[in-house]
């Protein structure tokens, strides 16, 4: 029973930490169409920004600057490469987000070598919250949850209360009427776009020192990302936080419990083979939950994207 | 006009190839096919460093061998990729050589192989020897061991006799969690583990044997608090790189005191992110001893090595018994060019290595013999960092000629 | 130039006559006689690859290019296919079946078709969002099964055979590259004419129809969704095939051959070639090719260069390389092509050494961070000096600035140029 609350709470923390990437992304193809595969590239410059930074000012520095100059970064992507591809279409977009991930990926290596960057936690909060049955919690989780709660509500609160939220919002759902009213659509979208990189470099910063900056934490989390905005719904942020909390649980749930198939397969009625390595499905035997867990989520869009293709909080066909 | 274009492209890059070809006849050349771009770019990088340097220094500065030959490092970047490593094989062996070193990944090692051993059956003119530093998949010395094949580390095998021989004096491990990735060296480590514990202290429980998909894990928090959950007092991982990174930090900050047995958590920036955490409980299974070092020799080759390389570190230190045994073998063949006659003579080579102890090149299977070293991760008594960090592996215990005596399922068809 | 740059545009229709036989004639003939102008082992092998590369991208540009859908899962097609022919490939070893070893491929293709059938019979009922990311979930889950169904994938070492224990066809063993070289370009030859026949077939023309205007075509009552399931399916037989010539050239199947990385780059190489149109990805796999096994052995930053060349093929010329060429059609078909070589030559010349002049620079900084303490010479360009030094940083640095200023100044010229040479098409017309 205490596992199992321990086990939320570390879902809840990747859970919110998967949201702020979605949010942005699913924010950005809403209101331009664009899938942007370069978006977790920007959580990884704002962790490695963030390290950088740290060097000379400390973490906290780190957190406040790095998100703004992943955001400026993102809205001269959008400025000066998404608004020239755009005229070409919807694939070359989506192409051009791929390349950018590619080349920003071999740019990080460029600028800070291949390893591991000793990122880590700050001093005041290297130490245990509180502890559940001697699972103890450690403060910087605690401190990830509040961070993150903190841009959620936020968000809700610009978008649902704020004008500039109500032209976004508009946008959304009618971005050619709200063009004819003379709002300055393009603008929007590079606030938008610079907005939702920002957040990913926010993620980025926050989730850096916990799980790792190198090079490869871009690719690490980019197709779950995608997964997550599809299950969710395309362009709802009410989708993208479920489904977030959604894979966040089934990941860690599915990390901590050690079910063995070969016990499932027994309880619906199968024999095991006498002599498991000559079977041909002898690795269907041996499988256990934590083996698959990862691709949970993408089993999960699947069935999704065949039963229910605009996701589960989606409006439009994704 | 397209064709022309295409032919004209063609032409020169494949006369680019070609060109490489046609350099000097008077070194002996040794193919380094290893990642040089990519995730796994900075151990390739690493150990091409330690090649180079190794050859410069054992050989080339000592006047060469068979009076006056050079040894010559080519370096092909292979991207981690079966695929890739294949056709760098081929254009090594078209540019004469014959000596292909390589390491990184046993399901390269294990393409590699095969290959090679394909190779030489239908081609006897250009034969090519494969020096395996690093690839430590048990098979490659077991079944699928052949003649043109040459391990240098220890395999996962050995490493699990030697690190379980330690394990087993310490009367306070009563409970032991082993984790790993999901594929074959993994699975290879897991087996050994639970096969060693169970012939050396039948009284140690195993509380927890799983695998994780490898690469592909976020957080590993859950992972740790099974660990934690479980009581265990001993954790042994094969993982390396991100995962072992990833899995480290997070036992350790969820409230995991004990040792962690790894195979791989050091160097290549790894030392430093464990930096102060890592104190007290990472553990390293390895050849070669750094700290202290083990003969003057090794600590001023160290030195130099540290004078031009500042971010480097000799981190693997069998690079250095490759490039010496390979030149021992080679002025014992007297030729460089018969590849049978140096393999003969690298068979039951005794060498005594720099970094301690003696190598023994078992001749049934190919699979040097050494002795293992339990390091533990500190800042204490570290003569020579890694990563420049402050922290570095420092030796705690040494099995000598760790499985000398281990069976081999190799059934060794010379030609 | 760069404001023309054509968008995708459909393959022209034509009767199959002997005029555009003559393509197909020229290639064969000049596949047949390559392995005489490059008889190293090496040049055949990177050849062997670049084949495959090509029957995988042209298989991918069924898909993308003629039928709209893009796919992030390709890979699994033809590495599902080769895995299949490597276990034939075994079997006819152990079992000492008599199957000759050309026919390999085709096995492949089928299991590739078959696993095409079973996904595209749920990926193919949208296209757009939904069909790329069922191909990414579908694509994932495949690649990961490859690592835990180890019975049949063989884990991360893979399946390995031996081509040579088939039976003789005709006395040849595929012992040697060159043999295998035939083998493949058999079956290269063989597929693209398949697929080029392919696009010609209603289905082939209706997959365009339905890519560009899926209502209308519905309207005229072709139904879209099997129209895609139809070029789907086509296209996972293709790429079995280039999984089987894998199967027999390596004689090993790995992880790598499913994997997202994989199916990623034949996206890269499909349009960098471009997809408007048929040879397009001919072209893009022969450079990729290229630049994956020559230029990686001159510099440690190739994927640095090949991101940066990538990203500004889509910025610039969505058409991709094959679109560029395509672009002086209508200057070559009104003789005027003959305008454009001077301006070509001020502006191409000084914008391919200000490249150079970037990629030194590039290379020099590389070399200043990472090149061992004491080693501060480097060889660049056939020109070895030290990299610490400051006269080549200025050198380098002139020599860039420079030929990009004087490509700067001419472009007008180039841009002037490219206008007449193609504008007097609608004044003579």
């Amino acid at each position: 029973m205490d596992l199992i609350l321990v086990n939320l709470i570390d879902g809840l923390v990747t859970g919110l930490l998967l949201f702020m990437l979605s949010a942005g992304l699913t924010l950005i193809f809403s209101m331009m169409g664009v899938l942007n595969f370069a978006h977790a590239s920007f959580y990884m410059l704002g962790a490695y920004f963030a390290f950088q930074i740290s060097l000379f000012f400390g973490f906290w520095m780190g957190l406040l600057i790095a998100p703004l100059i992943v955001g400026v970064l993102g809205a001269g992507v959008e400025r000066y490469g998404l608004r020239r591809v755009h005229q070409y279409g919807h694939v070359p977009e989506l192409i051009f987000t791929f390349g950018l991930a590619l080349l920003i990926e071999e740019l990080v290596q460029f600028l800070w070598g291949k390893n591991q960057m000793p990122y880590d936690i700050p001093e005041v909060l290297q130490f245990t919250a509180f502890a559940i049955a001697g699972n103890s919690i450690p403060a910087y989780k605690i401190f990830m949850i509040f961070v993150s709660v903190g841009i959620f509500i936020a968000l809700l609160y610009i978008l649902t209360r704020t004008r500039v939220g109500m032209i976004i919002q508009a946008a959304l759902s009618y971005p050619r009427t709200v063009e004819a009213l003379g709002h300055n659509v393009p603008l929007v979208f590079m606030g938008v776009f610079g907005v939702g990189t920002a957040l990913a470099g926010v993620a980025g910063v926050i989730a850096g020192p916990v799980l790792g900056t190198f090079p490869g934490m871009a690719f690490l989390l980019g197709s779950i990302v995608f997964v997550t905005i599809v299950i969710g719904g395309l362009g709802s942020l009410w989708g993208a936080l479920v489904a977030s909390l959604l894979i966040g649980w089934i990941t860690t749930f599915a990390a901590a419990y050690n079910i063995a198939f070969a016990d499932i397969l027994m309880a619906i009625g199968f024999t095991m083979p006498e002599d498991l390595d000559d079977s041909a499905l002898r690795d269907l035997w041996t499988l256990t939950l934590p083996q698959i867990g990862p691709i949970l989520p993408y089993l999960l869009m699947v069935l999704i994207l065949v039963l229910r293709p605009q996701g589960l909080f989606g409006k439009r066909d994704a | 006009m397209l064709k022309k274009t295409t032919t004209l492209g063609v032409t020169t890059a494949l006369a680019l190839v070609m060109g490489a070809s046609a350099s000097f006849a008077d070194t002996i050349k040794i193919a380094f096919i290893d990642p040089l771009s990519g995730p796994f770019a900075s151990t390739g990088t690493n150990g091409l460093h330690q090649f180079e340097f190794a050859a410069e220094k054992l050989v080339n500065e000592k006047g060469g061998v068979l009076g006056g030959e050079m040894f010559e490092i080519v370096a092909f970047d292979n991207k981690i990729s079966p695929k890739e490593s294949l056709i760098q094989l081929q254009v090594a062996i078209d540019q004469g050589i014959r000596f292909i070193a390589q390491g990184n990944s046993s399901g390269v090692a294990n393409a590699l192989t095969e290959a090679v051993e394909k190779h030489n059956k239908r081609n006897p003119d250009s034969r090519v020897l494969f020096l395996n530093y690093a690839a430590v998949d048990p098979a490659l010395t077991n079944d699928k061991c052949n003649f043109w094949h040459f391990r240098f580390d220890a395999n996962a095998d050995i490493k699990m006799d030697a690190l379980t021989d330690v394990m087993a004096k310490d009367d306070s491990i009563k409970k032991v969690y082993i984790i790993g990735q999901d594929y074959s060296f993994g699975k290879a480590v897991a087996d050994a583990a639970v096969a060693n514990l169970g012939a050396k202290r039948p009284d140690v429980e195993i509380v927890g044997n799983e695998l994780h998909p490898i690469g592909k894990v976020k957080d590993f928090t859950p992972y740790a608090r099974k660990i934690v959950a479980s009581g265990a007092d001993a954790v042994i991982t094969g993982n390396w790189g991100s995962d072992m990174l990833g899995l480290g930090k997070s036992v350790i900050e969820n409230g995991y005191t004990g040792p962690i047995y790894t195979y791989y958590a050091a160097g290549s920036g790894i030392t430093a992110a464990f930096g102060e955490q890592g104190k007290g409980t990472i553990r390293l299974i390895a050849q070669g001893e750094i700290n202290p070092p083990a003969t003057q020799e090794a600590a001023d080759m160290y030195t130099a090595y540290k004078a031009k390389y500042p971010d480097g570190n000799i981190d693997q230190s069998r690079i250095f018994n490759v490039i010496d045994m390979l030149k021992l073998a080679i002025e014992d063949a007297g030729t460089a060019d018969d590849v049978v006659a140096v393999a003969t003579a690298l068979e039951g080579m005794e060498y005594d290595s720099m970094w301690g102890g003696k190598v023994f090149m078992r001749p049934n299977d190919h699979q040097a013999i050494q002795d293992m070293h339990i390091h533990a991760h500190t800042d204490e008594g570290v003569t020579f960092d890694y990563d420049n960090s402050g922290f570095g592996l420092v030796t705690e215990e040494t099995v000598k000629m760790a499985a000398m005596d281990s069976p081999s399922t190799c059934d060794m068809k010379r030609p | 130039m760069t404001e023309q740059a054509t968008t995708p545009t459909n393959l022209r229709a034509g009767r199959i006559s002997t005029l555009s036989a003559a393509p197909w004639v020229i290639a064969t003939l000049f596949l047949l006689a390559m392995p005489f102008i490059f008889q190293s082992n090496s040049a055949i092998t990177i050849m062997n690859q670049m084949a495959i590369t090509i029957i995988f991208a042209l298989s991918y540009n069924m898909l993308l290019g003629q039928g709209g859908m893009l796919s992030f899962g390709h890979a699994v097609y033809m590495g599902v296919g080769g895995f299949f022919c490597v276990h034939i490939m075994n079997m006819v070893e152990d079992m000492s079946l008599p199957l000759p070893l050309p026919l390999l491929p085709i096995f492949g293709g089928l299991f590739g078709l078959g696993l095409a059938t079973i996904v595209g019979s749920f990926s193919t009922r949208k296209a757009g969002t939904v069909f790329a990311m069922i191909s990414l979930g579908v694509g994932e889950l495949i690649a990961a099964c490859s690592i835990i169904i180890v019975a049949f994938f063989g884990g991360e070492e893979g399946v390995s055979g031996d081509r040579t224990y088939g039976l003789p066809f005709f006395g040849v063993e595929f012992l040697q590259q060159i043999e295998v070289y035939y083998l493949i370009v058999f079956w290269l030859i063989v597929s693209a004419l398949l697929m080029y026949l392919f696009s010609r077939t209603p289905v082939g023309r209706m997959a365009n129809a339905v890519r560009d205007n899926p209502e209308r075509a519905e309207f005229l009552g072709y139904s879209a969704r099997w129209v895609r399931f139809y070029s789907f399916c086509a296209s996972g037989f293709f790429a079995g095939i280039a999984g089987g010539l894998f199967a027999i050239n390596y004689e090993i199947l790995t992880e790598e051959n499913l994997n997202l990385t994989q199916s990623g780059a034949i996206l890269l190489i499909t349009f960098l070639g471009g997809i408007g149109f048929f040879f397009g990805p001919i072209i893009g796999a022969i450079v990729f090719t290229l630049l994956q096994t020559v230029l990686s052995l001159q510099t440690e930053l190739w994927q640095l260069y090949v991101g940066a060349l990538f990203v500004a093929t889509v910025m610039y010329f969505p058409g991709g390389l094959a679109g560029v060429l395509m672009m002086h059609v209508p200057a070559f078909r009104l003789g005027r092509a003959g305008h454009l070589v001077v301006p070509y030559i001020i502006t191409l010349i000084p914008a391919i050494i200000g490249i150079f002049g970037l990629c030194a620079l590039i290379e020099m900084i590389f070399h200043l961070r990472h090149a061992p303490l004491g080693e501060s010479e480097m060889t660049l360009f056939w020109t070895t000096f030290d990299s610490h030094a400051v006269v080549p940083w200025l050198m380098a640095l002139v020599i860039t600035v420079v030929a990009f200023a004087i490509m700067r100044r001419n472009m007008p010229t180039l841009r002037a140029a490219w206008h007449r040479a193609n504008s007097l098409e609608e004044e003579s017309a």
